[in-house]
This record gives C-alpha cells, sequence and structure tokens, in this order.
C-alpha cells in the first residue's frame, strides 16, 4: 500500500471525527437524561396526569392562556380541595417554585428556548423585588 | 370569406355588450334585501350623534370626578401607584419611553375638543386622570393585524394578549387617546417591585390599561378604584345596567367623554 503512513492516520482521525457524538456523549454529561426537580413541596397532584403533562403541557398552557385572555373564562380548577387559578404564574409556579431546576431541565436539554419568561415571573424573580402591598 | 368576416363581427360585438351589460343586470334582479346586507352601519350611529344606540350586554364603563379628586391632593397619586403595583408597570426615567396605564394630563390634552378660552383656574391648574377609555367601536382593534388587541364581548373591556403582540405600533397610531405605550426596552429593570401574580412585559411589545380584568375575575374592584375607595371620585360598574351606581351617577350629573366627535363611544365619562 502506498502512502500507508498518511493513509492509516487519516483514516483513524475520519472514524474518531464521525463517531464523535457517540464517544462525547460517552465521556461527558451532556447526554444524560435530564432530572427535573420535583416540587420542593412534595406536592404529587398535578391538574393532569405526569404522562401528560410531560407530553402536553405547553397545548394545555396554550388553550389556559387562550381561556383566560380570549374568552374570559378563568374559572378555578379544582383537584383534590387544591384551587389552580388557570395561569403560568399562578398555578404551576405554585408547587414548580424552582423553574431553573424543573423547567429548565428538560428545555436546556431539548435545546428549546420557550419565551415565557421573558413576561412571567418565576418565584425567584418575584422574590426579588417583592411588592409589600 | 367576407361574409365569416361580417359574422364573426357580430357574434364578437354581442358577446360584448352581454359581458358588459350582465353584471348590471344581475344587480338590478337580485332582491334588494340581499343587496344591502354587506353590513353598512347606519349612516348616524358612525357619526357618535346625540343619541347613540346602546350595545348590548354588559359594557363595563366609568365615571371619573375631577371635583371629588381634587378635593383630596394626592387621591390620583394614590390610584397610579396602586394601578403601577398591580400591574407590574415600569417606571422609566426618559419620559418618551414612559409606560401609561393611568396617567395625569392637563385639560387642554385630555379634552381637545373642548375649548380651554378663559377655563377656569380649576381647570386650568388640575390634573386629569387618563387611562384607556374601552371605547364600544375601538380604532386600536381595527388596526390591529394579529387580533392581539380584541373586544371582550363578555364585558366590553378593550383586552390585550400581549403573547400575540408583534409591536408593529399601528394600535398606537390608531388610539386618538394616547392610551397605549410601546416598551422601547427590557422594562424589567424600570419595575420597582413585582405583583406575583401578574406578568411583566417584554421589549417590543405594547401595553395599556386592561380595567383591571384579571382582578374582576376574583371578584375585586379594579385598583384605581379600591385606591379611591369611600372618596366617590372613580365609579366604576355597567354602563347598561340601569340599576348600577354608575348609572346612578351618569343619571344625576353632567358628563364629558374625551373626543366624542370621533364616534369611538368612549366607556369612561368625567365630571368636571
Amino acid at each position: 500500500m502506498y502512502n500507508k503512513g498518511t493513509i492509516i492516520p487519516g483514516l483513524i482521525i475520519f472514524v474518531l471525527f464521525v463517531t464523535f457524538p457517540i464517544w462525547f456523549n460517552g465521556l461527558t454529561t451532556a447526554g444524560d437524561l435530564p432530572k427535573p426537580e420535583l416540587p420542593p413541596g412534595g406536592e404529587k397532584q398535578c391538574v393532569m396526569p405526569a404522562d401528560y403533562m410531560r407530553a402536553n403541557h405547553m397545548q394545555l398552557l396554550n388553550e389556559w392562556r387562550d381561556n383566560v385572555l380570549r374568552d374570559g373564562d378563568r374559572e378555578i380548577l379544582e383537584i383534590d380541595g387544591k384551587k389552580y387559578p388557570k395561569g403560568l404564574q399562578m398555578a404551576c409556579m405554585q408547587c414548580h417554585t424552582q423553574k431553573e431546576k424543573f423547567c429548565d431541565s428538560c428545555h436546556t436539554y431539548a435545546a428549546v428556548d420557550p419565551y415565557c419568561w421573558d413576561c412571567h415571573l418565576t418565584p425567584n424573580e418575584a422574590a426579588s423585588k417583592e411588592a409589600t402591598h | 370569406m367576407d361574409k365569416q368576416r361580417r359574422k364573426f363581427l357580430k357574434i364578437a360585438g354581442a358577446s360584448v355588450v352581454a359581458g358588459i351589460g350582465a353584471p348590471a343586470i344581475v344587480k338590478l334582479t337580485s332582491s334588494p334585501a340581499l343587496a344591502s346586507s354587506a353590513g353598512h352601519a347606519p349612516a348616524a350611529d358612525v357619526h357618535g350623534g346625540h343619541v347613540e344606540e346602546a350595545p348590548k350586554g354588559v359594557r363595563l364603563g366609568m365615571v371619573i370626578d375631577m371635583r371629588k379628586m381634587e378635593e383630596q391632593p394626592g387621591q390620583l397619586d394614590n390610584a397610579i401607584a396602586a394601578c403601577i403595583n398591580a400591574h407590574n408597570v415600569p417606571q422609566f426615567p426618559d419620559s418618551k419611553n414612559e409606560i401609561k396605564w393611568l396617567w395625569k394630563a392637563p385639560f387642554e390634552n385630555v379634552f381637545t375638543d373642548h375649548s380651554g378660552y378663559h377655563a377656569s383656574n380649576k381647570i386650568t391648574d388640575t390634573d386629569f386622570a387618563v387611562l384607556c377609555n374601552h371605547c364600544d367601536d375601538p380604532p386600536c382593534v381595527r388596526a390591529c393585524p394579529t387580533q392581539a388587541t380584541f373586544k371582550v364581548k363578555s364585558t366590553g373591556i378593550v383586552a390585550m394578549d400581549f403573547h400575540r403582540c408583534i409591536g408593529c405600533r399601528f394600535c398606537m397610531a390608531a388610539c386618538p387617546y394616547g392610551a397605549r405605550s410601546f416598551n422601547w426596552q427590557d422594562p424589567r429593570p424600570y419595575i420597582k417591585k413585582y405583583n406575583k401574580e401578574f406578568p411583566s412585559r417584554m421589549k417590543g411589545v405594547v401595553e395599556k390599561c386592561n380595567f383591571c380584568a384579571e382582578r374582576l375575575a376574583l371578584g375585586k374592584e379594579p385598583a384605581c378604584v379600591e385606591a379611591c375607595k369611600g372618596t366617590g371620585a372613580i365609579t366604576f360598574g355597567d354602563l347598561n345596567d340601569a340599576k348600577s351606581e354608575l348609572r346612578a351617577v351618569l343619571d344625576k350629573e353632567f358628563t364629558i367623554q374625551r373626543k366624542s366627535t370621533l364616534g369611538t363611544k368612549p366607556s369612561v365619562f368625567y365630571i368636571v
């Protein structure tokens, strides 16, 4: 084989390069499944089953948004005696008080950047300038 | 050959006449009821005439009694502060960036169609409370290309869905009352205190008074009305409910509206 000295290192570099995603995820923590931190208060009940929420929370939030703003339907949901006024800040953040440890963990993993927090206040953000009225 | 050409020209001529005439005939023969159903509002309604046709259903409105507002200096400031707290309204240091939900303005800016010539000192010295008029025929709603601002049928509130606002500012150009403000920069650093039950806005979004729709849903009064409670400076209620406190005030007092000649039919009335 001619140019053995160039071809074989070249092939090795090529194979390493092509398999980069596989060994990079193996060596680092980038590929680990996210573990969102469950509510610090230990709540087990949500407005819908966890499976549904995991897959469809964005649709549910859009529905709530349209109910509240468009249709004026601000009916407060009551599940097992707990009241959930429709809204991200009102309902979700009651239990999931740590947006940074709950929402962000999956959103970062999935590389999605929802714009909810451009306007909606996380409990931490709200607490930084607490209203006293 | 000649004969065929004659025939061709005759047929062509007849076709042209038929083509031009047919729509006219169709129009004439169609029933007048169908022809006029294209949705033209009665002319008197458009020009904000003296007798206005009242819209049906709940129509929330407000009377601001400036005489009572003046009796207690600082009353209006309290109401404005309550509004700012309730809605996370930013306070930009530069007035050209000002975000206005409920704000103060002098008589000549508020009632531009009323002459201020030889107006009483009381009028020239007082700051008037100004807010979105929640018009019955809101020009901002017509201008909005995304329906981010819209009329809530059940309450008559001109509401906004901040999620949908693309920041084109057509509504600001359309609103004759200057009741809409644009966030030229991120408002968060300029919000003094957060109300955790209401969102803030982001850069590039228009905002305005929402008649405290979120408080009304909880059975509370709007923040400004609550702040003026007991003074009678602001009366809030349903314009279409003959038994409401609001109607009692309107029936008794002489009230004026801002720029009523424009025909937007404001829901905010003033006693000066």
